[in-house]
């Protein structure tokens, strides 16, 4: 994790009840550092430490010079949206309650071959559902925020999420 | 051996198929026994002769089980394939494959699967989150048909598709349903306004985008081209088959590329036609996975039956409709309106075109794709009488 300690911290906000039941990531060797950023208020990419690409979701070898030297680089958080889906129910209670609410595929600015998935809001703790979806539109420039999501035992993940950019 | 001597070495001699149904009360293990006895019935081949059983990963019933209850003798060919409804033209191919290469005799590829009973399998929260759940997961992307409702929203972007064109695949299916007595829909008829007027799922795909929740079993049987001239039935023979996994891809997510609507049907297909000593024009009935209509869509391309981006037009006109079309496309109804389990009706059904046995039997076929799922590793198999 080389690059660490250049990155900049941004502001993590907490998300309110209406998330209560939500999915929590589950990290694993390879991903913690991007929790680790999210937790920072950063959005970070894998990166061969070898030949600089950026590759996302991560994985011990660089499919390009096959290096397995690799780093976590801070992205500027901007890209826009690529596609999106209007979940209804059926659905995990938690999100039915919600439905229907917007899912959106962000193309990241430093990638094109890069795609978060993420929701759609109004700030760091709107919720999934507050923006009308006919009003989202393929290609609109977005920006990341972090929302954190508090799990029954007590602890916490920041989640990145995404406003409309300017906004 | 290469490629082109495959062609035509193996037949899928007998087939077989438990009802399908929302509930069926035997176990999975009870129906797959069951219907791999049929199967070697319908090709007049004692189960004892059985010695190679190909399946899913995701296949419950394990071979020992299988051989356990059909009472086989030494099985010295089994292999399992996974990405569940991208696995089934594969599995046949590796059992056609061991059969070529003399590995075995008598395969036995099968599928048996009490979906329609069990749980929703994207609701059990805990194989939710490891990778690639924890990247869309949280985020209320939960269900396959997210993923594809994603996908299919880029398409309809990019290339001008609509509704109404997800609408001639749903009903265009759904008619050759209802000429099917074994489908589960056989008896709903289905409009285009039906269709339009259906509860949404997961905008743009609603109920009829999405395929059928069935608890069934089927089964098939290949031997030598050499031993099925002998079998009661014209053999179907495997003229080619294929798997595709291509370069960076990502199963059902496949986000993470720099093409995502270019997914396994592309380069299971450049294997399949290289394979085949005919191409797209020549194939007269198709059997395509349809987990979600967009799938057909995706597949058309990749298959190349018209170039990329034309799929939407390709479905006008009743063309993928029989009596219809120039592709009748899932002529027994498919994963959406016959059964939907993994997409082995789609094998049996292209067996049947080619036995001429179908209940939408298109006139005279004399050749049959069969496709695995797009959007995930997937494999496909060329029929031919």
């Amino acid at each position: 994790m080389a690059n660490a300690a250049a990155f900049s911290g941004g502001s993590v906000t907490n998300l309110g009840p209406s998330v209560e039941g939500f999915l929590t990531p589950a990290s694993d060797e390879e991903s913690q550092p991007f929790w680790d950023g999210t937790e920072l208020g950063q959005l970070r990419v894998q990166a061969c430490a070898a030949c600089g690409r950026l590759r996302l979701p991560p994985r011990p070898m660089c499919p390009h010079c096959r290096s397995t030297q690799r780093e976590w680089r801070a992205v500027s958080g901007r890209g826009t949206v690529w596609s999106y889906a209007v979940p209804h129910p059926p659905l995990l209670p938690a999100y039915a309650e919600l439905a229907p609410y917007n899912v959106i595929v962000v193309e990241l600015a430093e990638a094109a071959d890069i795609r978060m998935v993420g929701n759609l809001v109004t700030g760091p703790e709107g919720p999934i559902n507050e923006i009308d979806p006919a009003t989202i539109v393929i290609g609109e420039p977005v920006e990341v925020v972090f929302g954190r999501l508090h799990r029954a035992d007590g602890s916490s993940v920041a989640l990145p999420r995404w406003v409309r950019a300017g906004s | 051996m290469t490629a082109v001597a495959f062609r035509d070495t193996t037949a899928i001699v007998g087939i077989a198929q438990t009802e399908f149904s929302k509930h069926l009360v035997p176990t999975e293990t009870e129906l797959a026994a069951r219907v791999i006895v049929d199967a070697c019935a319908d090709a007049g081949i004692d189960p004892s002769e059985i010695n190679a059983l190909c399946s899913y990963t995701m296949e419950a019933t394990e071979e020992v089980e299988i051989a356990r209850n059909v009472g086989a003798g030494d099985i010295t060919y089994f292999s399992q394939i996974g990405y569940g409804g991208g696995a089934g033209c594969g599995v046949v191919g590796q059992a056609a494959m061991a059969v070529a290469t003399g590995q075995a005799e008598v395969a036995v590829a099968w599928r048996s699967r009490k979906r329609g009973s069990g749980p929703r399998p994207w609701s059990n929260t805990s194989t939710q989150l490891a990778v690639p759940g924890q990247w869309t997961r949280p985020h209320g992307m939960l269900r396959p048909a997210d993923e594809i409702a994603a996908l299919t929203r880029r398409y309809m972007h990019q290339f001008g598709a609509t509704r109404d064109h997800l609408a001639n695949i749903a009903v265009a299916v759904r008619g050759h349903a209802n000429r099917n007595p074994a489908a589960m829909m056989f008896e709903k008829q289905m409009t285009h306004e039906d269709y339009l007027a259906a509860r949404w799922i997961s905008e743009p795909l609603c109920l009829f985008d999405n395929c059928l929740e069935t608890d069934g079993a089927l089964a098939c049987v290949i031997v030598s081209a050499d031993r099925a001239r002998d079998c009661p039935h014209p053999p179907a023979y495997v003229h080619a088959f294929a798997q595709g996994l291509p370069a960076q891809h990502q199963t059902m997510v496949n986000f993470f590329n720099e093409d995502p609507l270019l997914g396994p049907a592309w380069a299971c297909a450049r294997r399949l036609w290289a394979n085949a000593e005919f191409g797209p024009a020549d194939v007269d009935v198709a059997q395509i996975y349809d987990a979600f209509t967009p799938l057909i869509l995706l597949s058309l391309e990749g298959y190349g039956f018209c170039e990329r981006g034309e799929a939407a037009g390709f479905t006008e006109n009743g063309n993928l409709e029989w009596g219809k079309g120039s592709l009748p496309v899932n002529t027994s109804g498919g994963g959406l309106s016959e059964a939907y389990v993994h997409g082995f009706n789609l094998i049996t059904e292209g067996v049947k075109q080619i036995r001429g046995s179908s209940t939408a039997q298109v006139e005279g076929a004399e050749t049959c794709l069969v496709t695995g799922g797009e959007g995930v590793p997937t494999s496909a198999l060329l029929l031919r009488r």
